[in-house]
């Protein structure tokens, strides 16, 4: 504990460190997945060899790959770069199948609904089509962000400055309360983030949980209650449990 | 006015699904195109707002071939209504209801308060406009598709099944609110349906498909059963197995009619 104390501002700045690594490539890959698995679906065989060349992404081992990306990038092999420009990699690998998945769920009838009231093809994607994916989408950058976390600590291994140094350095000269302090750091980070995905996502997707909605919208009344939000007022009470 | 004149579709793998169809819509008027699946239908109406471009002949509105029309305001100035509604889930009851007036700039405010007086006028509470669809029935959701789709106004309604996925109980309630909103509206409509009673009794017209867009027979229900064209027509009215050949006997001091199969019909006043 007494480490911990005197090595504060050392934690923060690896903490602030390990968040500056881990953000861009939790971002990148989302923004650069949706519109990677919209091209791809348009064709039925296009989807299948994007998403599953995008899943062998992730058979790449790490620390080969860190090792190599300096060479390729011409970047020094602490650069955070290197980090960013590999986790973006993995981030792909898990983000693009579950972003094609999400976006091939959306209910063909919805988007010929969507056609028909003279919607767009460009109106139609960003009202209807990327709004309905939403909750599988941040189902799927919520692994992401948490995946993302964790593997930034495999950086620490070849001494790029995050959360992950904290342990290499804690076993190299026997500080226990430094090794428990990046553990406890990263997965306390890995949680907010996941936390933070959570919350956004309930605020942009509202309609998602309509579970709570029915909750305050609709105060049932006698005999206008249908079955589905009896059903819905049942989950509701299952939650609140 | 709709004109179908000499259209037919091919689809990429070559099957057909419409020949060579024409027929003529009036203004004003209400017309049931109906058929069993496979029967060219849903694509003949779907030319009309061209979701499908015909492989031959040409689709006209009002004189105008639909293909030189931009299709996106094109299907903004035709209501279209599909079975389950089709109503877009993450918006609310009014969102869904403002939805082409908003595509075509008009300001939410506006738009949202125009769509509490539809919501009204479909028979449904406006209390019902902050709710998500998946939170209202099926006669409900159908409702709300009926009001989106005459939301902008439009001449020309297109209704794909609409009725198809609600209990017979509702369904009745909604075919009865569709004739009253069109003896005061006085819409072009183009009505889908596989069913021959709902066709019989929403059409002023009725077009019997064969599989292959091909018609079978056209005219007023009292046309039809009066004189069904041939066999095909006659088994689709039901009047091959008697249905519909009612006949009157006197029981109890009450005249009871009964069908073709002696199965009781009503009773006769």
């Amino acid at each position: 504990m007494s480490w911990v104390l005197a090595n504060l501002d050392l934690l923060a700045s690896r903490l602030g460190a390990h968040l500056l690594q881990s953000l861009p490539p939790i971002l990148l890959a989302f923004v650069l997945a949706v519109p990677i698995a919209k091209l791809a679906s348009a064709r039925g065989w296009l989807r299948s060899s994007v998403t599953t060349t995008a899943g062998l992404l992730y058979a790449i081992p790490s620390l080969p790959l860190f090792i190599v990306l300096p060479i390729i990038l011409g970047t020094s092999i602490r650069s955070p770069l290197n980090i960013v420009v590999a986790l973006t990699i993995y981030g792909l690998a898990l983000m693009i199948p579950t972003a094609a998945e999400a976006l091939r769920a959306v209910r063909g009838a919805t988007l010929d609904s969507a056609t028909a009231q003279g919607f767009t093809p460009w109106a139609r994607f960003w009202q209807v089509e990327l709004p309905l994916a939403g909750p599988a989408l941040v189902a799927g950058l919520r692994v992401v962000a948490v995946s993302t976390v964790s593997l930034v600590t495999v950086g620490g291994v070849l001494g790029v400055p995050n959360l992950g140094l904290l342990f290499i350095d804690g076993f190299q000269r026997g500080i226990t309360a430094e090794i428990l302090s990046g553990i406890l750091l990263t997965a306390a980070l890995a949680l907010l983030l996941d936390a933070l995905i959570v919350l956004a996502g309930r605020l942009l997707l509202p309609w998602s949980r309509p579970a709570r909605t029915a909750k305050v919208r609709t105060a049932p009344r006698a005999g206008q209650q249908t079955a589905q939000t009896a059903h819905q007022a049942a989950q509701q009470t299952g939650e609140a449990r | 006015m709709i004109r179908f004149d000499r259209v037919g579709k091919t689809y990429l793998g070559g099957t057909t699904a419409v020949h060579d169809f024409s027929f003529t819509i009036d203004s004003h008027e209400s017309v049931v195109l109906v058929g069993t699946s496979g029967s060219g239908k849903t694509t003949l109406m779907r030319m009309v707002n061209r979701m499908v471009e015909p492989s031959s002949g040409q689709v006209l509105i009002d004189g105008t071939d639909v293909a030189t029309m931009d299709p996106v305001k094109l299907r903004r100035r035709i209501g279209y209504v599909m079975q389950a509604a089709g109503l877009l889930p993450h918006r609310t009851v009014l969102d869904n209801v403002a939805t082409v007036p908003v595509l075509n700039g008009k300001p939410k405010r506006e738009a949202r308060a125009r769509a509490a007086d539809l919501l009204e006028m479909v028979g449904l509470g406006r209390d019902l406009g902050e709710r998500y669809p998946s939170q209202l029935s099926g006669g409900q959701q159908q409702r709300v598709g009926v009001a989106r789709a005459l939301a902008a106004d439009p001449n020309i309604l297109l209704m794909d099944e609409p009725f198809g996925a609600v209990d017979p109980i509702v369904r009745a309630e909604l075919q009865k609110e569709l004739l009253r909103l069109q003896s005061d509206l006085g819409k072009t409509i183009l009505f889908v349906t596989h069913d021959i009673d709902e066709a019989f009794l929403l059409g002023d017209e009725v077009v019997i498909l064969r599989p292959g867009g091909v018609i079978a027979q056209s005219g007023t229900p009292a046309e039809i059963l009066a004189a069904p064209a041939d066999n095909f027509v006659e088994s689709f009215v039901g009047s091959r197995e008697g249905r519909r050949a009612l006949h009157v006997e006197e029981k109890d001091g009450e005249r009871i009619v009964l069908d073709g199969a002696g199965r009781v019909a009503g009773v006769l006043r």
